[in-house]
């Protein structure tokens, strides 16, 4: 007998159950997820507006679905976006512009990589998150990832079947349905006298450009002799 | 894959990472650079956690600034050093089990033509002389046997570099490795003149040793493969840990092999010199204009 409401904001521990082996299943066409039971989607948009409304640090992880404009439809979706992201108070864009492992590191203020996305969830404190625009594979990567090492509420707004791993998981989610959420939450901000005048997030932190023509071998320190080698000095270690 | 992949959607350009809006405004997708302006505009692959002193590094690098449509190109890669930039690089790369590159790279390549039958699709596997020579013996050379239209490249160590030092069939008669202490008892495999006679329409065989004739052959590859049938690049990279070539003399070391046995060689088929010479002398008259 599968256990009533199994996925819950972690952490779980290292690698925990699977959703699917806990009994969840993905949920039928005009139903949603909410914490692995399928559900009403107005129930679980309610759900998820509360989360986004009451927990720290409210997030959206924009995938390259979203972000890159490759038909139209994926430009009105990134346009939905960010008229939700507006409606969420104190809400922060951290996109996930593509896949590729990146060694040694990123920057946890400017993106999230799906391969370790605990690194800019416990970095930025986040408690609670939307995923939307991610291929399945790598939303499903990071969503079990993310239950595993963090306490992170995730909400999955899928383009296709939905995901079992998130808190809160949406199915067909496009445009229209990105607007309905929106709504939801207006009404539930509302509910709860929440005071907030729309407006977009901030932008995205990324260091500025290094401008190597004010960058002095002075500015390194003591590692400077690494650069300005003696005459006729060759400088083999770089660490 | 295709420029309106990198077009960032409206009203997101504030929120992407500084990297990837460079990418965009400053990369290579969408215009045709010369590798000697690498420095000038944003790189395909810029961090990898690959060896200090790395020539395959340096190939790479010099790799993705020749590809001639990056925007729609596919790389395919394996276990080795190799992979290692070439997953981190902004061109969609797939990981094929150890060996099956080229069997990957085949179903792809004919996936990519039903599916885009109307735009150019190029596929390059990049890998190792294990990856293809050793292990993927057998799947590289039925894959030139089809007559697959795609490129491979070898980027040749002579050495099982990741795993500590084992030789390979690429390695040379009667080098001492870490793990193959005794010295190999066989000649160097001769991958160049078997791609010939497995049917490959364009066949090189380079030391990294200039950017601009490096350039050029990627180039010619990945364009014969378009029109033609399988080419084949085998290019020294040598591997600096395993046969402990200081890092100051790995330039050096390219070239002395290139005077050795790695003369830069280049072979084709009489219809692709054709079209080559056609190509360039278009574009030579459009220079002139």
């Amino acid at each position: 007998m599968a256990e009533k409401n199994p996925i819950q904001p972690g952490p779980e521990g290292y690698i925990p159950t699977p959703a699917s082996f806990q009994g969840c299943d993905l949920p039928p066409p005009g139903k949603a997820l909410l914490y692995g039971e399928i559900v009403d989607e107005e129930t679980a948009m309610r759900e998820a507006a509360k989360a986004l409304l009451t927990r720290k640090n409210p997030t959206i992880f924009p995938g390259p679905l979203v972000l890159w404009g490759w038909n139209a439809d994926a430009m009105e979706k990134a346009k939905a976006v960010l008229e939700l992201a507006m409606e969420i108070p104190n809400c922060r864009i951290i996109p996930m512009p593509d896949y590729r492992p990146k060694y040694p590191k990123i920057d946890p203020e400017a993106e999230i990589n799906p391969n370790h996305p605990n690194l800019t969830i416990l970095h930025n404190r986040i408690e609670v998150c939307i995923f939307v625009g991610v291929h399945c594979h790598y939303a499903n990567l990071s969503l079990r990832m993310i239950r595993a090492g963090t306490n992170c509420y995730t909400i999955a707004l899928c383009g296709e079947m939905g995901h079992e791993d998130a808190m809160v998981s949406l199915r067909d989610v496009h445009a229209d349905e990105i607007r309905r959420f929106r709504d939801v939450l207006v009404e539930v901000r509302k509910e709860m006298g929440i005071e907030w005048e729309p407006k977009l997030p901030p932008e995205n932190p990324s260091l500025p450009k290094e401008e190597w023509v004010k960058v002095s071998p002075l500015d390194f320190g003591e590692y400077a002799y690494l650069l300005i080698p003696r005459r006729g000095e060759i400088v083999e270690e770089s660490e | 894959m295709g420029l309106e992949y990198v077009r960032i959607s409206p009203g997101f350009e504030k929120y992407m990472p500084r990297d990837y809006v460079d990418l965009v405004k400053y990369g290579p997708f969408g215009k045709q650079v010369d590798v000697m302006q690498m420095g000038q505009f944003k790189e395909l692959v810029e961090e990898h956690p690959m060896c200090a002193g790395c020539y395959m590094a340096y190939f790479i690098r010099v790799f993705y600034a020749a590809l001639p449509n990056p925007e729609d190109t596919i790389v395919l890669g394996t276990a080795g050093c190799a992979r290692l930039a070439l997953s981190q690089a902004a061109v969609p790369f797939i990981y094929g089990n150890y060996g099956d590159t080229n069997a990957v790279a085949s179903g792809l390549k004919r996936a990519l033509s039903i599916r885009f039958p109307d735009k150019v699709k190029d596929v390059v596997v990049i890998a190792g002389d294990g990856g293809l020579i050793d292990i993927g013996f057998g799947m590289t050379m039925h894959s030139w046997f089809r007559r697959e239209k795609f490129t491979t490249i070898m980027v040749d160590n002579e050495v099982y570099g990741n795993t500590g030092g084992q030789e390979s069939g690429m390695s040379p008669k009667g080098i001492q490795l870490k793990m193959a202490p005794l010295g190999k008892k066989f000649d160097k495999i001769n991958a160049v003149e078997l791609a010939k006679t497995a049917g490959c329409v364009y066949v090189a065989r380079i030391s990294p040793t200039n950017p601009k004739r490096i350039a050029k052959t990627i180039r010619r590859a990945i364009l014969a493969a378009r029109h033609f049938g399988p080419t084949f690049i085998h290019a020294y990279t040598s591997c600096n840990i395993e046969y402990s070539i200081p890092t100051r003399e790995v330039l050096a070391d390219a070239r002395k092999r290139e005077k050795q046995d790695f003369k830069f060689y280049e072979w084709m088929t009489d219809e692709v010199k054709e079209f080559f010479e056609e190509l360039e002398r278009k574009e030579k008259q459009e220079v002139k204009k």
